[in-house]
């Protein structure tokens, strides 16, 4: 049988298509054949999160999906949520309060922040840790990421 | 690490699936969430030659309720299950254990069928299968059979589907009036898996125990019923003797294996620990 697939999906606003091997998952397909390298490669078994990405509106891990299946969806990755200014305020209060240090949990950790701000306006701490526990940070000790989200929460309450 | 090669399909139909499974064996895996399958591909500890995606096939996802029965669609992703006012209403212990499988990325794909065919005995969902007398909807070629999960799970990674048959769907009996649950698990970061965890419904009358179900995972190789100490409840006051006597008894029910969290006196420690803590949260 045939170990390639034909696909086509939207990439951040753009229809792509292309034949990939099958085994391809979504964010090395992204990383690789899109050239947005904004989503990174951590564990690929599905623990860090360090590969979030969006499909259809919902965050997943993008090494336990393969590009195959994401066939005729809307993926967004870091780089379309900054071009759109979607998490403007959430990038700008990870850099004020200095949620960063290496960056590299950064992407998929803004892209579950995002998610959890869309389905909570106003998540306690203990809810934003709990939310973001699928994504490791393993610089900050997640207290200043805690903090930014919390002041973006409030701010997007006005 | 990534997986190695392997054919896609994309099946629309059951019969395309079964076709698949007869022609292939053991060399195809169906592909529902993937979020364990995944996993173990890209680790290479499965190596397929073709993976049936039925993701793409219609009327496997719905969640619906009767009378007295809750039905969960093989395909029903774990967020629409969490976020589903028909299972907090009719499986209440279904709604409190969602929060704690996995994390919301991997919630947004992984599956509820998925995970019972899996049959992971650290996974919270077979393990509350069990405890809520569940039965699952399994599916051939000649048509369907239903088997209830006490015959389901049969060992680690082990159940009673046949090579080509496919879970589509899960019967949950409606939690009925004067019913109570409680769900505990201890995990090193919430939505790990658990080292240890407890799922139980039952009724208090009178102050004494009744109908008591104790579901456990992370505490053998398979989810476990925990019947010894059911029975050492039952008909029994609401005290101290009574919840040390079925923390006794689980010595008869589990058998957990030692892993990277502990040793199994360590896990046998926690389940009588959380069995005490779900026996006061059940009560209170």
């Amino acid at each position: 049988m045939d170990q390639n697939v034909d696909i086509t999906m939207k990439v951040n606003g753009q229809s792509v298509s292309r034949r990939i091997p099958a085994r391809t998952n979504l964010v090395d397909f992204v990383r690789y054949d899109m050239e947005l390298t904004g989503s990174h490669v951590g564990c690929e078994h599905g623990v860090c999160g360090a590969c979030t990405i969006r499909v259809n509106g919902d965050i997943v891990r993008g090494c336990l999906m393969l590009a195959a299946q994401a066939e005729g969806a809307e993926v967004e990755t870091i780089e379309g949520l900054t071009d759109t200014g979607e998490i403007a305020d959430l990038q700008k209060a990870f850099h004020e309060r200095n949620a960063v240090q290496c960056g590299f949990c950064t992407p998929g950790m803004l892209l579950t922040a995002q998610e959890l701000l869309q389905k909570h306006a106003s998540p306690s701490r203990e809810e934003i840790r709990e939310f973001i526990s699928g994504n490791y940070c393993r610089c900050t000790g997640y207290q200043a990421i805690v903090d930014a989200i919390e002041r973006v929460a409030e701010e997007r309450r006005g | 690490m990534k997986p190695a090669p392997f054919a896609y399909v994309r099946a629309e139909t059951l019969d395309q699936v079964f076709d698949l499974l007869d022609e292939y064996g053991d060399d195809a895996r169906i592909l529902a969430g993937g979020q364990s399958l995944m996993a173990t591909l890209n680790m290479r500890l499965s190596a397929p030659e073709v993976l049936i995606d039925i993701n793409s096939i219609p009327g496997l996802s719905d969640i619906s309720a009767d009378v007295d029965t809750l039905h969960i669609g093989a395909l029903a992703r774990h967020s629409d299950v969490l976020e589903s006012d028909l299972v907090r209403k009719h499986a209440p212990l279904v709604a409190k254990a969602m929060p704690h499988v996995a994390h919301q990325a991997i919630r947004n794909r992984g599956t509820f069928g998925g995970s019972v065919a899996f049959a992971d005995p650290a996974a919270e969902l077979p393990a509350v299968t069990r405890a809520l007398g569940a039965r699952f909807v399994l599916q051939g070629r000649d048509g369907k059979r239903t088997v209830a999960a006490d015959d389901f799970f049969q060992g680690l990674f082990e159940t009673d589907l046949k090579e080509n048959e496919i879970l589509v769907g899960t019967e949950i009996p409606a939690i009925k009036n004067g019913e109570r649950t409680a769900f505990l698990e201890l995990a090193r970061r919430h939505g790990d898996y658990a080292i240890v965890g407890i799922a139980v419904q039952g009724r208090l009358e009178d102050n004494s125990f009744a109908d008591m179900s104790l579901g456990f995972f992370g505490a053998g190789d398979q989810p476990i019923l925990a019947k010894t100490a059911m029975t050492a409840l039952n008909g029994q006051p609401n005290n101290d003797d009574t919840i040390k006597k079925a923390q006794d008894a689980l010595d008869a029910d589990l058998d957990p294996m030692p892993d990277l969290n502990g040793p199994a006196e360590m896990k046998m420690h926690l389940a009588r620990v959380l069995t005490k803590r779900a026996l006061a949260e059940l009560a209170a």
